[in-house]
């Protein structure tokens, strides 16, 4: 099924959960956000988040700023 | 030093950090040690997911230095509290440098977009440090509604020009309740010891730190400016005079 990630779109298996994703993309979950179809999803909540077709993904993390 | 207080938390340095723009990690930590900060902001942007990077964060002890994201890249008030409401999503105290910077040449903040946003993320519980020009007027109203601070530029973002606005954050010192950090400009430790002489709270500064090929030296030479500053604020500065005054006596010389 495809879903879009930070703009682009992907190919991801059917019951992909939220925390697989990161999982498989090797993004430790402590040290990002998410919005899912511009909703934040809390970090306690990435295991139960089931993906679905069309969902948009916003992943983002701290870098360095002023 | 004296204690900076803000929104009930002590903090014994008066030097705040930014960590953008530094050559490597090991060089903006060597910053941050430096300076002696307590305080550093933060930025948050996507992700590259097909190569994610180190994170910034496990260089940093989140255990001694109180992060503060900022929300730059927002160019209105919707995207900054979207930035801000990320940010603490992603494991930071409600804290939030508000930044709403609608144009790329200058990076001067939106004074309406910035109110806007203020209102909401103070509603919405964080404590709300805003950046803003040096406009007396917005501060006040920015404290009117509940910001911990307010963070006045002394010149445009990384221009390194120092206190181009000096008399109207003379003004915003002299009508703040709440602290007062100067934000933005600052290019040597002398302008930071400027602002603080003034009565400034405190000082951020970021680029000054990264482009010196020191930024550990550099930043402790700032923390020397920001201490000095504010022991000759606290001692009290003489006033200045258009005729001389002598400092040596002027009775009993030689010849009288």
């Amino acid at each position: 099924m495809k879903i879009i990630v930070n703009g682009s779109e992907r190919e991801t298996s059917e019951g992909r959960t939220l925390e697989g994703l990161l999982e498989e993309r090797k993004l430790d979950p402590q040290r990002v956000a998410v919005e899912r179809n511009g909703a934040i999803v809390s970090r306690e909540r990435f295991a139960a988040t089931l993906l679905e077709e069309g969902d948009t993904l916003e992943i983002v993390h701290f870098v360095g700023g002023g | 030093m004296d204690k900076l207080t803000i929104a009930g938390r002590d903090f014994s340095s008066r030097l705040l950090v930014g960590t953008g723009k530094f050559a490597s990690n090991a060089l903006m930590v060597a910053a941050m040690e430096g300076s002696g900060c307590e305080i550093v902001t933060v930025a948050l942007r996507r992700v590259d997911i097909d190569n994610p990077q180190d994170s910034m964060l496990s260089h940093i002890d989140t255990q001694r230095y109180l992060l503060l994201p900022n929300t730059s890249g927002a160019r209105d008030a919707e995207e900054a509290v979207r930035l801000a409401r990320l940010a603490r999503a992603a494991g930071c105290e409600p804290w939030v440098k508000l930044e709403v910077t609608p144009d790329p040449y200058y990076l001067l903040p939106d004074p309406i977009e910035t109110f806007k946003a203020a209102e909401i993320l103070v509603k919405d519980g964080f404590t709300v440090l805003p950046y803003i020009n040096a406009d007396p007027v917005l501060a006040k109203r920015l404290e009117e509604i509940g910001t911990a601070t307010v963070m006045p530029l002394g010149a445009p973002i990384g221009t390194n020009k120092g206190l181009r606005t000096r008399d109207n954050i003379a003004i915003i010192i002299a009508q703040a309740t709440v602290p007062v950090v100067v934000d933005a400009g600052l290019g040597a430790p002398s302008h930071a010891a400027e602002a603080m002489e003034m009565g400034a709270d405190a000082v951020l500064v970021n680029t000054a730190l990264a482009v010196s090929p020191d930024p550990g030296r550099m930043a402790a030479a700032f923390k020397k400016g920001v201490e000095a500053g504010r022991e000759a604020y606290l001692a009290g500065l003489g006033t200045q005079r258009e005729k001389a005054e002598a400092s040596s006596p002027l009775t009993g010389f030689l010849h009288s």
